[in-house]
């Protein structure tokens, strides 16, 4: 072979066709999904509380994308029905994530709705998860020896709870716990095989 | 609709199927005019049989040389009587490695930085997935962000810059004229930095665009777009210069790499563009053709000079590298939606992602033999040579890690590995024991023509080689179990999920055990490295050598 063109072209014969396949076919068939009925877009607290989520890579540890029963226990294990590409309309950037060295957060709001279980877990996961690899996130919460009337303080177990003062959440714990307790993906959706809403 | 699948998944199999067989026949039939000569492209009239290894000394390289010699084909042995010294052809070869040194210089000093820098990164995330309250004071070392440091440091910073520059260092030996446009090369390579550097900062302190592998937000990643596409200009001016009549197969590999990274890039970085679960599947489309259009294209360019070349040999079949190198294109490029099977993407992609995925033996198996059979009978030569040694390693594993990929994409293994750590063990296999062995090969090879310097200290050669090879087989076997185990125990419902946390304890302990060997053969090349550049350690016999003679001033 001593033609370069024949390469190049080649070349950009076979990007072109896998871009075709696997980038503007589906952009095709989705662009037009209509969400949900029962999903609700996602408040200006709610998205500040995502960014968060996003910046911090919970996604590196986190899936947001139950399996079916015939692929694993995810149903059994309460983290929700096989979801459809209608559920993730408002996600931007997606958060599907491939690794679950946590468990997957499609629907931690409707398993565990408590805003105070979450602010003691994300200050300190292991006071509430003995065992858990997660980290803390303690700058995200402030000590203060008296907190100001309105600001939300954090229960903590006592081995976990500093010396001299109160954990209080700062907003940006607050947007987030708003983020992770909004993610209810429970409503019933019409779905064919090809995992496409009807 | 399962109708419509199987006929879909029947019919793409079909087509890939005959368009390989299509390729064949044309190869047969002498459409690609290709043959035996165009594999002798890198060398020199008699120069077949004779090895060069300007990494070691000149005593070691009699000793290569004896072992070549003795396992000759008869074939060759009437041509293989060496060049003289002082002949045209290794003049031409000098001012060729010349015309090349700054831009490879930029972009390997480059690149061993980021190798030190990813590599401690690394680490430090591998230790708090074990200690997690290690470092948690500061969001910017929150795992969630070192991880990515890592991951963006060792593939744009180390992995990607150590490929342009050997590949920028390839060119003129492999169109035999100097390279033309190195000072695009060089703008490249400073652009690319500023690109991964403004990247990794803004990626600690909570600047992302969120998606794997393309964390690195747009506005900064127009630099690694510009530095890249700047990269190719050199390589076509070059092209147009060039004064062989064959293009070597690594020259396909380089070229169709240089062009695919930056429409691969765009495509996936414009913002605004996509959404939802469409913005997933070009997530990976883009995550798995970065390894699989970009990453493994230069490392193969690399390993199938590199091996011919040291060993003064031609490559086994040149046919079969054309085999090789298309099906790789076509397979590779659409196996990237397996990462998603399960999840909420349309069943048809799946199943033709699945299918290429397990396509993608042809190419594998194709490169596979034919590296293999041109060291066959040769392998005590691995004893002598460094580079051999790294690339002879990488270039077996890469056969393993796309086995086990085309594996991996079988849905009833998927089942059980996926979202596990099986899958990290798998990707390092990939750009670990692949990719950066041969570049380290590589580099062994092309600094002593770049600085015309030996290496100062080749005993620190052999421990790199050893650390990073004991601590990478700690690293990805005890990753392997770990994630297997880790799957089982999410697979059963009757147990807990924190069974599958705490199962992998240990096994993640063992990785990071490997990771500071890893590291720590890093640290001992960066310092080797630096000595040589520096000219620091004993006096040796001087320039490093070139062809089958002594360099001039030897």
């Amino acid at each position: 072979m001593n033609k370069v063109l024949t390469i190049i072209i080649g070349a950009l014969i076979m990007l072109a066709m896998a871009t075709l396949v696997l980038v503007a076919l589906p952009y095709r068939q989705l662009k037009d999904e209509l969400p949900p009925e029962q999903l609700k877009p996602y408040t200006i607290a709610q998205l500040r509380g995502r960014d968060t989520y996003v910046s911090m890579g919970c996604v590196y540890c986190h899936s947001q994308q139950p399996r079916a029963a015939t692929l694993g226990p995810d149903g059994l294990r309460g983290w929700g029905r096989a979801p459809v590409s209608a559920d993730y309309v408002y996600d931007y950037p997606h958060l599907l994530g491939v690794s679950r060295t946590g468990p997957d957060l499609f629907n931690i709001g409707a398993r565990q709705p408590s805003v105070d279980w979450h602010l003691t877990h994300l200050y300190q996961p292991r006071s509430v998860t003995p065992g858990s690899v997660m980290p803390a996130y303690p700058f995200l919460f402030k000590v203060v020896g008296h907190p100001a009337p309105g600001e939300k303080v954090v229960t903590l177990p006592p081995p976990y709870a500093p010396p001299g003062g109160q954990v209080v959440a700062t907003q940006e714990a607050l947007d987030l716990v708003a983020y992770l307790t909004s993610l209810n993906h429970t409503y019933p959706v019409p779905t064919d095989e090809s995992g496409a809403t009807q | 609709m399962t109708y419509t699948i199987s006929v879909l998944l029947a019919l793409s199999f079909l087509i890939s199927v005959l368009g390989l067989f299509m390729f064949i026949w044309a190869l047969t039939h002498g459409l690609m005019r290709a043959g035996p000569d165009a594999a002798q492209v890198i060398f020199e009239k008699g120069e077949v049989g004779v090895v060069e290894e300007p990494a070691i000394s000149s005593r070691q390289r009699v000793a290569l040389q004896k072992i070549e010699s003795n396992s000759i084909d008869t074939y060759f042995s009437a041509d293989s009587q060496g060049i003289a010294a002082a002949s045209p052809e290794l003049e031409a070869r000098e001012a060729q490695d010349r015309s090349s040194r700054a831009a490879a210089f930029a972009f390997l000093t480059s690149s061993i930085l980021w190798l030190v820098l990813g590599s401690v990164a690394g680490l430090i995330a591998s230790q708090k997935l074990t200690s997690p309250d290690f470092l948690t004071q500061t969001a910017w070392l929150t795992f969630g962000r070192v991880r990515t440091a890592h991951l963006n440091m060792v593939i744009y910073g180390w992995a990607s810059m150590a490929g342009l520059g050997i590949a920028l260092w390839m060119l003129p030996r492999l169109l035999k004229t100097d390279l033309v446009g190195e000072r695009f090369a060089v703008a490249g390579a400073g652009l690319w930095n500023a690109g991964v550097a403004a990247g990794v900062v803004a990626i600690v302190s909570g600047w992302t665009d969120g998606l794997q592998w393309l964390e690195i937000p747009w506005q900064i990643g127009i630099l690694l777009a510009l530095g890249g596409a700047l990269c190719a200009v050199p390589l076509f001016l070059t092209l147009m210069q060039r004064k062989v009549d064959h293009l070597y197969v690594s020259v396909w590999y380089i070229s169709a790499a240089l062009v695919w990274f930056p429409i691969l890039y765009v495509v996936a970085k414009v913002p605004y563009v996509h959404f939802g679960v469409e913005q997933a599947i070009v997530n990976w489309w883009y995550a798995h053709n970065v390894l699989g259009l970009w990453l493994t294209p230069l490392g193969l360019g690399a390993a199938y000079y590199f091996i011919a070349k040291v060993l003064g040999r031609p490559i086994y079949s040149y046919n079969l590298s054309l085999i090789g190198f298309w099906a790789l294109a076509m397979f590779y490029s659409q196996a990237g939606i397996h990462h998603l099977i399960g999840g909420p993407v349309p069943n048809w992609l799946v199943s033709v992602s699945v299918v290429q995925s397990v396509m993608m033996i042809v190419p594998v198996l194709a490169v596979g033999v034919n590296q293999h059979m041109t060291v066959a009978g040769r392998f005590a030569t691995l004893r002598y040579s460094p580079t051999l040694r790294f690339v002879v390693l990488g270039a077996v594993l890469y056969t393993l890690v796309s086995l086990q990929g085309a594996l991996e994409a079988l849905p009833f293994f998927n089942r059980l590995v996926h979202f596990t750590q099986y899958k990290v063990a798998h990707a390092h296999l990939g750009l670990y024991g692949f990719f950066s062995m041969i570049m380290f090969g590589s580099i062994y090879f092309v600094m002593p023509r770049v600085l015309e310097r030996e290496w100062p200290y080749p005993k620190l050669i052999t421990w790199h080689f050893w650390l990073v090879v004991i601590g990478f087989a700690i690293y990805f076997v005890f990753l392997t179990i770990g994630g297997v185990l880790q799957g089982v125990a999410m697979l059963d419902a009757a147990r807990p999920f924190m069974d599958s946390v705490q199962v992998l304890m240990p096994y993640l302990w063992a990785r990071t055990l490997g990771g500071l060997l890893m590291t720590a053969g890093h640290f001992l090349f960066a310092y080797h490295f630096f000595a040589m550049v520096l000219d620091r350690g004993p006096a040796r016999s001087g320039r490093a050598f070139i062809g089958g003679a002594p360099s001039v001033g030897a």
